[in-house]
């Protein structure tokens, strides 16, 4: 039988999926990719408690950050836009002025 | 059957996700993306959540990943994409770990004391139903919160996409565009 603890489980192997695509990728929109996935996996996360403890409220979250997530990729699109135009490139390393 | 499905869902989103973060080519990487978000509805369904499933498929699948494929348009995604990559075997180590903190971290209080529903489903209520019941009484500043931050995402999006937009080619005349496209040509 699946229980709350699988969800989580699957939740858990995203997010760290999601975690690992940020801190290894370089290119920018592989990024947004990665960024995308962790919102996904505690979206799964909300609705399996929301499921569990027969309340709403994880559901409503859940909402919340697909409205956050739309905004977040109209902005971080535009942004990223703007930068291929001025440095025709979306490698991070590109971008890093600071020499530490 | 629940059980198949589960573990077929979870077996191809993970693995979808898996190419999303490897993948060299971003054309590869934002299909598998699309394909990972439409099955990751049908778990949302699997729970019961018909409304969000039916968000998920609308907003992620049909808004989000269409606004990649336009933005895709303005970059040369063809060639494969050439990363600097340092060590990969730190970079998995410290993913899983602050995973698995963060799981502790976020379960220790349902571990320690029995959770209680705050806003229970309405009874005899489909879920899109409850959803609205719930969304437009106990929700509806959040909500109005959030249309404003859509507004505000929008507004900022055609700003920060749409420059030099105050020549507006509907405004000149014909000859001139014609003209232009031909100093482009040439």
């Amino acid at each position: 039988m699946i229980g709350l603890s699988h969800y989580l489980i699957l939740s858990a192997i995203l997010f760290s999926i999601g975690l690992v695509g940020v801190l290894r990728r370089k290119n920018l929109l592989m990024l947004f990719f990665a960024t995308e996935i962790m919102l996904n996996a505690a979206n799964i996360a909300f609705a399996a408690i929301s499921n569990h403890y027969n309340d709403l409220t994880g559901q409503m979250f859940a909402f919340f950050i697909v409205a956050v997530a739309a905004s977040e990729v109209a902005v971080g699109l535009g942004l990223l836009i703007v930068l291929y135009k001025k440095y025709g490139t979306l490698d991070l390393d590109h971008f890093a002025v600071m020499k530490g | 059957m629940i059980s198949f499905a589960f573990y077929f869902f979870a077996v191809l989103i993970t693995l979808l996700f898996l190419v999303t973060v490897m993948s060299k080519n971003v054309l590869y990487a934002m299909t598998s993306l699309a394909a990972g978000m439409v099955l990751i509805s049908g778990l949302f369904f699997m729970l019961g959540a018909d409304f969000l499933g039916a968000v998920q498929l609308i907003v992620y699948v049909g808004a989000v990943m269409a606004l990649y494929s336009f933005a895709m348009m303005f970059l040369d995604v063809s060639r494969d994409i050439k990363e600097k990559n340092g060590s990969s075997l730190t970079v998995f180590l410290l993913g899983g770990a602050i995973a698995v903190l963060l799981v502790i971290i976020f379960s220790a209080p349902i571990l320690g004391a029995g959770a209680q529903a705050l806003h229970p489903a309405a009874v005899g209520a489909t879920n899109p139903q409850a959803v609205g019941l719930v969304l437009f009484t106990k929700y509806l500043i959040p909500f109005e919160v959030a249309a404003v931050m859509l507004l505000v995402a929008m507004i900022s999006g055609i700003i920060l996409a749409g420059k030099q937009m105050d020549e507006s080619l509907s405004m000149i005349e014909q000859d001139e565009i014609i003209d232009e496209t031909k100093e482009d040509e040439q």
